[in-house]
């Protein structure tokens, strides 16, 4: 299988000089999903941000699709790289059609083209097209921006997809219920994808192997089932919030 | 009663002041706009430069008028007495609402809008257009009303170094001590501040109202 996505000994440090990431490699082939679960300030969003060219790497190469991101034209390597965050950062002056058009339009699709599109991606993520397509984004839940924002990631079809918290912000029901739609989604579609998580079981659901991030550094990478059996320390550490959640279920 | 009948009587001379007024106001709030708007995307993009020119744009705004008309007649070039020197006065005091707006509207924007702007692939030129001053408009209207409304004030000073509008009237007022003139100059300057007022806070409604998330 080709790579998508290739870490060579990637540092990365901040412009005031902290030290964020330090000789991260991995590398990913096409159709995989990469969960990168560690604590918060461990540099799973640098990952990220490296990986479409919002941060270039201070030492090491990123590579896309074989080519480091320096050789890309950031413009399209970002074009073909949809990317949700956890605030979602939809425009709040267009509507949610025109939101989840953008790249389509961006890539100047004809009109009738982007509109089967969007209605066919709002049906996707669960929201009624005839309800939906024309109202802005303050009219929305936030578990409704959070589905508008994942289909605009993927509207204009992008092999690869990065997701940082995707599903953070929602309550535990939605979340669960949005979690399950995107594994079906993402089972259809075989995308490529690197997503970052604090949510353990979302990270065994979606991801083909979990990555630990600590201090910079990629200290464990395997598939779900290996993962949990890792006598790593930080993977024990992290697990073990699991377990004590999980007996909190149990006593109820 | 009095200065009704006045104003009937004199009422060419009225609309044809008024006229010169409104010529005064717009051409300065043009200039100011169109100097404004993109200094004012320049600073919001280059961090180091925005407080010494919104400092030096500040430091405009608190010169009299009358005095900045008096260091502008002796200045070679953009100097002397008539319209051209008032205009630049007008423009210089209408910079600061329209600078110092769009850079708020432009720096207030939520940083995850713009990430995720940029993550999509948006060229810079997209960004700005589609993405930054659509959402900044709102605000950046709301300056340029601020500048319209005190240009309308500052352009009946504007008489005193001979740029005509509805100054003429107060001016030659204040000479003669004659309230009727005085009246016939600030009344139609009051209504048209209101007027401008009202009629851009209107289309900053329109435009704003959708930027609320």
């Amino acid at each position: 299988m080709s790579t998508a996505v290739e870490f060579r000994s990637v540092s990365f440090r901040h412009v005031s000089g902290r030290p964020v990431l330090s000789q991260m490699s991995f590398t990913l082939s096409k159709g995989e999903a990469l969960a990168l679960v560690g604590r918060s300030g461990s540099g799973k969003t640098t990952v990220l941000k490296l990986i479409n060219r919002l941060f270039e790497p201070s030492a090491g190469e990123v590579l896309v699709e074989g080519v480091q991101t320096t050789a890309w034209d950031p413009i399209r390597l970002r074009r073909r790289i949809g990317y949700v965050i956890q605030e979602v950062g939809l425009f709040p002056h267009l509507t949610v059609a025109r939101n989840v058009g953008l790249v389509p339009t961006l890539e100047g699709w004809e009109a009738e083209r982007i509109r089967v599109r969007v209605w066919e991606l709002l049906r996707m993520v669960g929201l009624a097209p005839e309800r939906f397509a024309d109202r802005y984004p303050h009219e929305l839940s936030g578990g409704q921006r959070q589905r508008v924002g994942v289909a605009r990631a993927v509207a204009a079809d992008p092999p690869l997809v990065l997701m940082d918290e995707p599903f953070g912000a929602l309550d535990p029901i939605t979340r669960a219920e949005l979690q399950q739609e995107f594994k079906d989604l993402q089972a259809q579609m075989k995308r490529t994808l690197v997503f970052v998580t604090h949510d353990m079981p979302e990270a065994c659901l979606l991801g083909s192997r979990i990555g630990l991030v600590q201090d910079g550094r990629l200290v464990e990478c395997l598939p779900p089932g290996e993962f949990l059996r890792s006598k790593h320390p930080e993977v024990q550490a992290v697990l073990r919030t699991l377990q004590a959640s999980e007996s909190l279920n149990v006593q109820r | 009663m009095e200065f009704i009948e006045f104003f009937i009587s004199h009422r060419n001379e009225v609309l044809q002041l008024t006229a010169e007024h409104l010529v005064l106001v717009g051409l300065s709030t043009s200039g100011a706009v169109l100097i404004g708007i993109p200094l004012g995307v320049g600073l919001a993009r280059n961090p180091r430069w925005r407080s010494p020119v919104l400092g030096f744009v500040n430091v405009i705004q608190t010169i009299p008028s009358l005095a900045l008309f008096a260091i502008l007649i002796p200045l070679p070039v953009i100097g002397g007495i008539g319209t051209s020197t008032a205009l630049i006065a007008l423009v210089l005091y209408s910079l600061l609402p329209v600078v110092s707006n769009t850079v708020a509207g432009l720096i207030g924007i939520d940083p995850a809008v713009r990430e995720a702007a940029v993550a999509m692939g948006m060229t810079d030129r997209q960004l700005l257009w589609k993405v930054e001053l659509p959402l900044a408009l709102g605000v950046i209207l709301t300056g340029v009303r601020v500048a319209t409304v005190i240009g309308v004030g500052l352009a009946t000073i504007a008489a005193a170094i001979g740029a005509g509008g509805l100054g003429v009237f107060i001016f030659r007022g204040l000479a003669m001590l004659d309230s009727r003139l005085i009246l016939a100059g600030a009344i139609p300057a009051a209504a048209m501040a209101l007027a401008a007022d009202l009629i851009l806070g209107r289309i900053e409604r329109h435009f704003g109202a959708r930027r609320t998330a």
